[in-house]
C-alpha cells in the first residue's frame, strides 16, 4: 500500500503509551461546569438559570448564529451557578455549573432526528451540538454546508492522530469501527460527495487492519496509510498528502474540493442519527509523567479535569504543567478545576521537570526551523521581526499562513519561543487590519 | 500516604504550545563539533608534534577568554557556556601552520572573537566565519609566517629546510606527494587540515549525530573535484580530481568550515548553490591566482553571498502556486 506524506515536519517521540488501554467510563462526578463557548464562532446564550433542574441532553445554551452549535447538559441535576469565568485565554466566558443528582434522567426531547434530505441532515448535525472533535472545535454542520457552487469530490476522514501521547482516535477506530463507517455513509449520502478516504498514520497497524477490513465492504471508502510524522493530521498537510492539493493561503479545504472530518466526529453522527443523544461525552486520553495510571476514559463534558485525573489514579508526582490536547498544539491550563470540553481529546499532566520551560538562547541561524516548517515559512525571521517590533514586515513573511503546529519550536536548538512570537504578531496584524 | 492529590496554587507553568522540545541544544551541537574535531586534532599532534598541541591549547583558551571579556565589556550575558568560542578556537588552530608564533595565534583569536563575532552581536549574528576571517587576516598581516610549513615529524625525506605543501609543490612544479600520504595526512600543511582520513571520520560523526546534512560537504567536494578535472594543468579534462580534493584545506573546509550554521544558507537548495560556489571558487583560486590555496577565500566570499542565496531560495509559499 502506498504511503502518503508531506514536506517538512518533525519526529517527536510517539509516546503512545495508552494505545492498549480500552476506554472506560468514569461516570458522574460531583460537579459539572459547561462553558458557553466550546467552538469557533458565536458564543451561546445560557438558556437556564440558577436553581433550574436540567436533564441529560437538554439544550442549555444556544444562539441563532449559523457558525455556532448548541450546548447540552451532560447530566441531570440542579443548576448552581450561571456566571462568567476565565477558562483559557484571557476573556471570561459564561459558564453553567450543575450539581448532578446522579439519576441521569434523560430529557424528553431526546429522539432520533428525522433525516430525509440534505437540509434536514445538516440541521440534525447542528442540533447534535457537534463541533470538530479533533481539537479545533469548528462547528461540523458549517463544514457540511459549503457555499453554493462549491463542489466537493473527496471526504477525508482524519484518523492520523499525529500528536504524541493521544490515542483516543486510535481507540475510536478499534472500539467503534462500525459507527465510523455508518457515519461516513450518512455524510456521503446526504452531501452527495462521491468518495471517502480514511487517512491514518502507519504507526497504528492494528487500526489500519481493522479499518481496511471494514472498508472492503464499501467501494467508495478507502483507507490510506500516512507516514508517521508530525503534523500529518493538520488539515492542510493531510489534504496535501492524500490528494496532492495545496489549500491556498486564507482558503479552506472546500476551495480544493475537500471536506475533512475527524474520525470520532463521523462515528458520533452515526450514533446521533440512531438515538438522538447529542454530544455530551468525550473519549479522552489521560497521560503524562505526573499521572499515576494513564489510560483512555469516557468523560461527560463539563467534568473537572481534577476528577478525570483522579479516575486515573491521581497525580503520581507534583504536576508542573497541565495540558488540554497534545503536547505540540494543546493549551496549557492554569488550574485542574477547568472542565473537559467538546474538543478535549487528551489531558496531559507533566511533572515539574517535563513541564519546565527551557531557557532561550540566541538564534544561530541553523535553518532547522525553516526545514521543519510544513507551511514553508521562515520561522526564525518572523520571530526576529516580532521581537524587534518590526510589525510592518509581518505580512511579507506570510505570518498568517502559520498553523501554529510548533515544529519550529520543537526542533530549535536555541529553544526559541517562536510560536509565542507568532501568536503575538498575528494578533497585531489582525488588529491593524481592523483599523 | 499521598492519594495522588495535590493543591495546585502557583505551581504549574502556563505557556504557549508546543510543550515538548527535541533534545538538540546549541551547546550539544557545539560539543558534537568538538568531538568530531578530535581525530583531526590528534592527527595534527601526531604529525607535527606537541607544538601543535600547544597551538590548539592557546587558541582555544584565548578565544574563550576573549569571548568572556568582550561580553563583560559590552555588558551582555556570559555565553562561554554555549561552547561556540571553543569551536572557533579549535578551528582556528587547525587552520594555522603548526609552528606559527603563539602571539600571532592570539591575535587571530582576538580578530575572530572580538571583531568578527562579538562586534556583530555575538553568536548567530556574524556574516563571516570567524576562524576563516581570522586566518585570512593573519595571511594578510604576516604572510611569510603564515606560509611557512613544517614537515611532519613522520616524514622520511631528509631535506627539512624548504618544505612545501602539496599545493605549493603543484604551483612551483615540484614533486607531488603520494596520494596515500595525502589521505593519511603525512604531508605539510595547516595543523588540522592534512589528514583527510581524520576529517572524514569527524564528518561521518557529524552526519550520524544530525549536526550537519550531507549537502554542503558532498556538493563542495564533488564540485571541486569536477572542476579540478575539467581545468587541469595540462589542458581541459586532464586534472587530477583526487589530488585537489585531498590537498590543502578542502576537506576541513567542506566538512567543518563551510557547514558553519550562521554563515551558510538555511534551505537545502541554498546549501547546494552555496557549496557548488565554494567548490568552483576554490579551484579557480588555486588555478588562476598566485595563491596556492583557495579554500578560505572561496568560503569567505560565499559567506558574503549567503543573504542573497537565502533570498532567492526562499521556499515557495504553501498553496501559493495554482495547485487546485
Ligand atoms: S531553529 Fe532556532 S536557532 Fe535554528 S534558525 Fe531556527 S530559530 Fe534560529
Ligand atoms: S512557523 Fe508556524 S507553521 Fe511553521 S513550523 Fe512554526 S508553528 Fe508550524
Amino acid at each position: 500500500m502506498k504511503i502518503h506524506n508531506f514536506k517538512g515536519g518533525v519526529h517527536p517521540p510517539h509516546s503512545k503509551n495508552t494505545m492498549n488501554c480500552p476506554s472506560v467510563s468514569i461516570g458522574v462526578r460531583e460537579k459539572i461546569i459547561i462553558p458557553m463557548v466550546q467552538h469557533i464562532g458565536a458564543p451561546c446564550q445560557a438558556l437556564v438559570k440558577k436553581g433550574d433542574y436540567v436533564k441529560v441532553g437538554q439544550v442549555i445554551g444556544n444562539t441563532d448564529a449559523f457558525v455556532s452549535a448548541p450546548i447540552h447538559s451532560s447530566v441531570s441535576g440542579t443548576v448552581t451557578a450561571v456566571e462568567e469565568r476565565i477558562i483559557s485565554g484571557s476573556r471570561p466566558v459564561v459558564c453553567v455549573e450543575i450539581k448532578p443528582d446522579g439519576l441521569q434522567a434523560v430529557s424528553e426531547d431526546i429522539a432520533p432526528p428525522v433525516v430525509d434530505s440534505r437540509e434536514s441532515f445538516i440541521r440534525a448535525v447542528r442540533d447534535s451540538g457537534l463541533t470538530g472533535l479533533g481539537g479545533a472545535g469548528f462547528p461540523a454542520h458549517v463544514k457540511l454546508n459549503p457555499p453554493k457552487g462549491v463542489k466537493i469530490d473527496t471526504l477525508i476522514i482524519n484518523a492520523a492522530e499525529c500528536e504524541p501521547y493521544i490515542t483516543s482516535d486510535y481507540r475510536e477506530c478499534l472500539e467503534n469501527t462500525a459507527d465510523i463507517f455508518e457515519g461516513i455513509n450518512h455524510v456521503l449520502k446526504w452531501t452527495g460527495i462521491p468518495r471517502a478516504i480514511i487517512g491514518i498514520e502507519d504507526n497504528k497497524p492494528e487500526a489500519i487492519k481493522k479499518l481496511s477490513e471494514a472498508a472492503n465492504g464499501f467501494s467508495n471508502i478507502t483507507v490510506a496509510r500516512l507516514k508517521s510524522r508530525y503534523p500529518q493530521g493538520a488539515e492542510k498537510m493531510l489534504i496535501k498528502a492524500l490528494t496532492g492539493r495545496e489549500v491556498p493561503p486564507g482558503k479552506l479545504p472546500h476551495d480544493v474540493s475537500c471536506l475533512v472530518m475527524n474520525v470520532a466526529s463521523v462515528a458520533f453522527i452515526a450514533g446521533y442519527l440512531r438515538t438522538g443523544m447529542p454530544l455530551i461525552q468525550k473519549r479522552v486520553t489521560v497521560d503524562g509523567s505526573a499521572v499515576r495510571n494513564p489510560g483512555n476514559v469516557l468523560v461527560l463534558i463539563g467534568t473537572p479535569i481534577k476528577d478525570v485525573i483522579g479516575s486515573c489514579g491521581g497525580y503520581s508526582s507534583e504536576p508542573g504543567k497541565l495540558i488540554m490536547g497534545g503536547p505540540m498544539m494543546g493549551v496549557s491550563l492554569y488550574s485542574d478545576d477547568l472542565p473537559v470540553m467538546k474538543y478535549t481529546n487528551a489531558i496531559l499532566a507533566f511533572d515539574s521537570r517535563d513541564g519546565s520551560i527551557p531557557d532561550e538562547y540566541p538564534c544561530i541561524r541553523c535553518g532547522r526551523c525553516v526545514r521543519a516548517c510544513p507551511m514553508n515559512l521562515l520561522p526564525f525571521e518572523i520571530d526576529r521581526l516580532v521581537r524587534a517590533r518590526m510589525y510592518d514586515g509581518l505580512e511579507s513573511v506570510n505570518i498568517t499562513d502559520c498553523i501554529e503546529c510548533g515544529c519550529c519550536v520543537y526542533t530549535c536548538p536555541s529553544k526559541r519561543l517562536i510560536v509565542q512570537s507568532i501568536r503575538l504578531g498575528k494578533d497585531i496584524v489582525r488588529r491593524k487590519a481592523k483599523k | 500516604m499521598d492519594k495522588g492529590e495535590y493543591v495546585l496554587d502557583n505551581l504549574i507553568n502556563v505557556s504557549s504550545s508546543p510543550h515538548i522540545r527535541s533534545g538538540v541544544t546549541t551547546r550539544r551541537l557545539m560539543l558534537d563539533v568538538i568531538i568530531a574535531l578530535i581525530p583531526a586534532s590528534a592527527a595534527g599532534i601526531y604529525f607535527f608534534g606537541l607544538r601543535a598541541a600547544l597551538l590548539i591549547a592557546v587558541t582555544v583558551a584565548s578565544c574563550v577568554l576573549f569571548e568572556y571579556l568582550t561580553r563583560k565589556a559590552l555588558k551582555r550575558s556570559n555565553t562561554i557556556g554555549d561552547l561556540s568560542a571553543v569551536v572557533t578556537g579549535l578551528l582556528l588552530a587547525l587552520n594555522l601552520p603548526p609552528e606559527l608564533p603563539l602571539w600571532m595565534a592570539i591575535i587571530g583569536s582576538f580578530f575572530a572573537i572580538v571583531i568578527v563575532k562579538q562586534l556583530f552581536g555575538g553568536i548567530g549574528q556574524n556574516f563571516l566565519n570567524p576562524a576563516l576571517a581570522a586566518r585570512a587576516f593573519l595571511v594578510i598581516s604576516y604572510g611569510t609566517r603564515m606560509t611557512t610549513w613544517t614537515q611532519p615529524s613522520t616524514y622520511a625525506a631528509a631535506d627539512a629546510v624548504s618544505f612545501a605543501t602539496p599545493l605549493g609543490a603543484l604551483k612551483e612544479g615540484g614533486q607531488l606527494p603520494d596520494l596515500i600520504d595525502m589521505f593519511i595526512g603525512n604531508i605539510g600543511g595547516s595543523t588540522g587540515e592534512t589528514s583527510a582520513l581524520a576529517l572524514i571520520i569527524g564528518g561521518i560523526y557529524l552526519l550520524a549525530r544530525g549536526v550537519i546534512t550531507w549537502h554542503i560537504p558532498v556538493v563542495y567536494i564533488g564540485t571541486a573535484g569536477l572542476f579540478a578535472w575539467i581545468l587541469g594543468r595540462d589542458g581541459l579534462l586532464t586534472g587530477n580530481p583526487l589530488f585537489h580534493v585531498l590537498a590543502g584545506g578542502l576537506m576541513i573546509g567542506a566538512i567543518f568550515m563551510a557547514t558553519d550554521y550562521t554563515t551558510s544558507p538555511m534551505t537545502v537548495k541554498g546549501m547546494v548553490i552555496y557549496a557548488a560556489g565554494c567548490g568552483i571558487l576554490t579551484i579557480l583560486f588555486r588555478m588562476y591566482t598566485n595563491m596556492p590555496e583557495g579554500v578560505s577565500y572561496a568560503i569567505l566570499l560565499m559567506n558574503v553571498a549567503v543573504p542573497i542565496i537565502d533570498r532567492f531560495t526562499k521556499p515557495g509559499r504553501f498553496g501559493g502556486a495554482a495547485n487546485v
